[in-house]
């Protein structure tokens, strides 16, 4: 086994960083377990906000993982040695990003305990039901992938199964962006728009998620990272950044020119509250222009690492708002009427994220971590410096 | 050999034959009565069950469908009314332009092209053959995209364990619920119990029959007077149809 990625340090070190991901990931477990014994009741869910803080995490990570796994596809399909040289740990973000969301949607559900049920009762109308095909092959085609990749005699097959990789991680995204799409009903979906803007979104978060990554394990082995590299890295991040920046102004332009639209547009864009807080000082400012003024001004490796931390906040901000502002705008079932009922027809609908579901969605980002730094603790994520004798 | 006597026989013969009758006879007179489907006889397409409700008659404050509903299927306010399950409600409407108002009842639209059973995952969101959507609380887990889909909030989440459910009336935790049109006393030939509360206050606000049979009663007032049905621009075929908005 070679552990070069962590084998420079004290263990007792790299045990208690272990202990502390393992013990938040012990906390979303039990979170998870206190929602099932309880109920839903426990949480700051509604029948007026159906999806809360789990489904931002869990969204989060399950597209940031399709979107990590770019890495090694510009190596591999796209030929680029720089980056084929990192595909390795591209390959196992992507994992476990993966298993992190899962397991954050998972443990939502109301019957967690029907899992099984999940998985043989499929109603393949239903683009939920086609997502958990899309997950299965997924982690089976990376983890092909891994294995060309890191096992010598399988070097010859990466290329085709890292080209079989990216076309399912495309697929993967334009699921998740249709979960959403395919919603007739409601004012902030139900356009084909998500699933392009969801490959979008995937190709920055994930870049951001991997230069932080990378960050970590360099800095922990006392390795610099290549000028050159970071240079093209930050670039490509830049660009990405900037690319859903455009699709966003493109969602929001076309939603403004639908008068039917408008109403909602402006709750989003102008008197929300924290949903219009969130828009444009976490997503736009915070997650974009910030962002984007430092990867294109800055040279230095800690600054890029804050610009990709910038850009993650930013993605969760944008998917609060996404998911969550989504569903407090209330449905307009009587067009050119005001509504008043028992159950919540009128008005904006409140929302306050409750402990439990905090800690449920950590612990789904805890369970990335851990898995990522137990491989890189067993196997060889190590990007290899001389990269140009890493392409095949 | 002496001569056998069969009265004995004969008369144990006509006891089980006359306890028999008494025993099958009222029911097959109910059966009669109400042209109810046997058990064992699947829901027919031939039907489409639905309701026609005339909001001119429906009146402000009225909430007996509401409490009907909450009767029969064993549905009670918690004390959480953010997450308390509701299967009917009552809206009231004002036009924002003229500022006239309606009152109407809002549940479970049984669409002929239901949204939330086109998302469920694992098919617990079914439509029946007679138009009835409902969910099947074996194989529902929890995930709420049927609520996220449904366009009438018809749908609600059981965020809590319930514990004094009605038999017949199944209920539980961490599933999805809505108006099951009754189904139990639909099945059984009667009406839904909400129409049957409107009826028997004499409001006549709430009709029910099958949209198929073009000499039922529904029917012919859908063919008579205009009616709409909510959201019509999504082309779901609602089997709940309404007049007066």
């Amino acid at each position: 086994m070679n552990s070069e990625a962590f084998r420079k340090n004290d263990q007792s070190v790299f045990y208690a960083v272990l202990g502390v991901i393992g013990l938040v990931v012990m906390a979303g477990l039990g979170a998870a377990y206190y929602m099932e014994h309880h109920g839903h009741v426990v949480t700051g869910m509604t029948n007026q906000i159906v999806w809360g803080l789990p489904h931002v995490f869990a969204l989060f990570l399950i597209v940031a993982a399709s979107g990590v796994l770019n890495v090694a596809s510009i190596g591999s399909v796209f030929g680029k040695p720089a980056y084929k040289a990192r595909a390795p740990l591209s390959g196992l973000l992507a994992i476990a990003m993966l298993a992190g969301g899962l397991m954050v949607l998972m443990l939502d559900l109301g019957r967690a305990d029907r899992l099984i049920i999940a998985m043989t009762y499929l109603n393949f109308k239903s683009v939920f039901a086609l997502n958990v095909f899309l997950y299965t092959v997924f982690f089976t085609v990376v983890a092909l992938y891994l294995w060309t990749l890191m096992d010598r005699k399988m070097h010859g097959y990466s290329k085709y199964v890292g080209l079989a990789a990216f076309i399912w991680r495309l697929a993967l995204t334009t699921g998740t962006g249709a979960i959403f799409g395919f919603l007739v009903a409601r004012q902030a979906y139900g356009t084909a728009l998500l699933a392009p803007m969801f490959i979008i979104m995937s190709f920055s978060y994930g870049l951001a998620v991997f230069l932080v990554a990378q960050a970590v394990m360099y800095r922990w082995n006392k390795r610099t990272l290549d000028e050159a590299v970071l240079r093209r890295m930050k670039n490509l991040l830049g660009v990405f950044v900037a690319a859903v920046l455009y699709l966003t102004a493109v969602y929001h332009m076309t939603n403004l020119y639908f008068a039917k639209q408008v109403d909602f547009e402006h709750f989003i864009l102008l008197d929300g509250g924290i949903y219009t807080k969130l828009f444009w000082i976490g997503q736009i400012l915070i997650g974009s222009i910030l962002p984007l003024f430092l990867l294109f001004t800055t040279k230095k490796c800690s600054t890029v690492v804050f610009a990709s931390l910038l850009v993650i906040l930013g993605a969760f901000a944008q998917l609060y708002v996404f998911i969550i502002g989504g569903q407090a705008f209330p449905l307009n079932l009587f067009p050119g009427m005001e509504a008043t009922s028992s159950f919540f027809d009128s008005g904006i609908h409140s929302y306050s994220p409750s402990l439990p579901e905090f800690l449920l969605g950590l612990g789904g980002l805890a369970a990335a971590v851990l898995i990522t730094v137990i491989a890189a603790k067993v196997l060889n994520f190590m990007p290899k410096e001389d990269y140009s004798q890493a392409a095949h | 050999m002496s001569k056998t006597d069969n009265s004995r026989r004969q008369f144990i013969g006509a006891g089980v034959a006359a306890a028999a009758g008494l025993v099958i006879a009222p029911g097959v007179t109910l059966l009669d009565l109400a042209h109810a489907r046997p058990a064992d006889e699947a829901a027919s397409s031939a039907n489409r069950w639905g309701m026609l409700i005339d909001s001119t008659k429906c009146a402000t404050g009225c909430n007996d469908c509401v409490t009907a509903c909450g009767k029969e299927n064993g549905v009670a306010s918690t004390g959480h009314p953010e997450i308390d399950p509701q299967w009917i409600r009552k809206i009231e409407l004002k036009e924002v332009k003229s500022g006239r108002s309606h009152s109407l009842p809002m549940m479970c639209q049984h669409c002929a092209e239901p949204p939330c059973v086109d998302v469920c995952p694992t098919g617990a969101s079914f439509k029946r053959a007679d138009g009835i959507v409902l969910v099947d609380r074996h194989i529902c887990i929890g995930c709420r995209y049927c609520m996220m889909a449904c366009p009438y909030k018809a749908r609600s989440f059981v965020a809590e364990p319930i514990t004094d459910q009605k038999p017949g009336r199944p209920r539980g935790v961490g599933t999805v619920e809505a108006c099951t049109m009754c189904v139990e006393r639909v099945d059984a030939g009667m009406s839904p119990a909400c129409v049957e509360a409107c009826s028997s206050a004499n409001h006549g606000a709430m009709l029910f029959g099958d949209l198929n049979d073009s000499n039922s009663e529904i029917s012919k007032r859908i063919a008579t007077y205009a009616t709409t049905q909510v959201r019509a621009d999504l082309a779901l075929n609602t089997g709940v149809r309404y007049q007066g908005i």
